[in-house]
């Protein structure tokens, strides 16, 4: 592992009671950054999102909302580049296939993987062995 | 969840008393605002002063509570927006739906 790699690997249970958990450690993480020079804060709230939305996303959808289970998450920062795996353990689902939110219509639901979307550089959503991983990149500059 | 509740010259405010409005809690703030247009009462003002942080699932707590004042023929509103969240408003649209006031005070009078 390179010196100035950061890698954070946590495991919580199903539950949404630990989402300000993680969340903070997301807003930590982008506070520490010695070489970011971008608007912290911003980099701050945005992280503390997506690993919420990614950590709902693990628990409502793919893990069954079943409290037993576990969500782990692996944050991994390398030189300029972020990576955040939300690993699950249930049926999965096709992130293609979620389509963009009509704005125009009032939903209450729907707007977690467009948000994601909008703040990493890529997303991507499949298998590996015993259940799948959400990944979400971004470059920090 | 922490919401204070208050009302003035008609209006139900809902003071949203927590650092988060995410999908641990939000589903509290969308029955307690179905409970108070069930009451008949037809004007909510929601304040955000203390919410740091919104995730889509807060947003989908106040799009349920927009939903509802309409099919009872009343008026949501929100006040005391921070920065960040505002900005997730606009990255889903939403400041275009809801009636956004700078402070209590003035959504107040704009009812």
């Amino acid at each position: 592992m390179d010196k100035n790699e950061i890698e954070v690997d946590i495991k919580v249970p199903n539950q949404t009671r630990y989402l300000s958990l993680i969340g903070r450690i997301g807003e930590d993480i982008a506070k520490e950054l010695v070489k970011y020079t971008g608007d912290r804060e911003t980099l701050a709230y945005h992280l503390n999102l997506v690993l919420t939305e990614a950590m709902v996303n693990a628990i409502k959808h793919a893990n069954t909302s079943d409290p037993d289970k576990m969500v782990h998450i692996v944050i991994n920062i390398c030189e300029d580049d972020l990576t955040i795996k939300v690993y699950d353990f249930g049926q999965g689902f096709d992130i293609n296939t979620i389509p963009v939110p009509n704005f125009e219509e009032l939903e209450d639901r729907g707007r977690g993987i467009y948000m994601i979307k909008s703040l990493m550089d890529s997303v991507s959503y499949r298998k590996v062995c015993d259940g799948n991983v959400l990944e979400m990149k971004k470059r920090l500059q | 969840m922490n919401l204070q509740t208050e009302t003035r010259n008609d209006i139900v405010v809902i003071y949203v008393k927590e650092e988060r409005l995410d999908a641990h809690n939000s589903g509290e703030l969308k029955i307690e605002v179905q409970r108070i247009f069930e009451e008949g009462k037809k004007n909510v003002l929601i304040d955000l002063k203390d919410v740091r942080f919104i995730d889509s699932s807060g947003l989908g707590a106040l799009v349920s509570g927009f939903k509802n004042a309409i099919s009872h023929q009343g008026i949501l509103k929100l006040s005391s927006l921070q920065s960040q969240v505002r900005s997730m408003f606009e990255l889903t649209r939403l400041h275009r739906v809801f009636e956004i006031f700078s402070s209590t005070a003035e959504a107040l009078d704009n009812f």
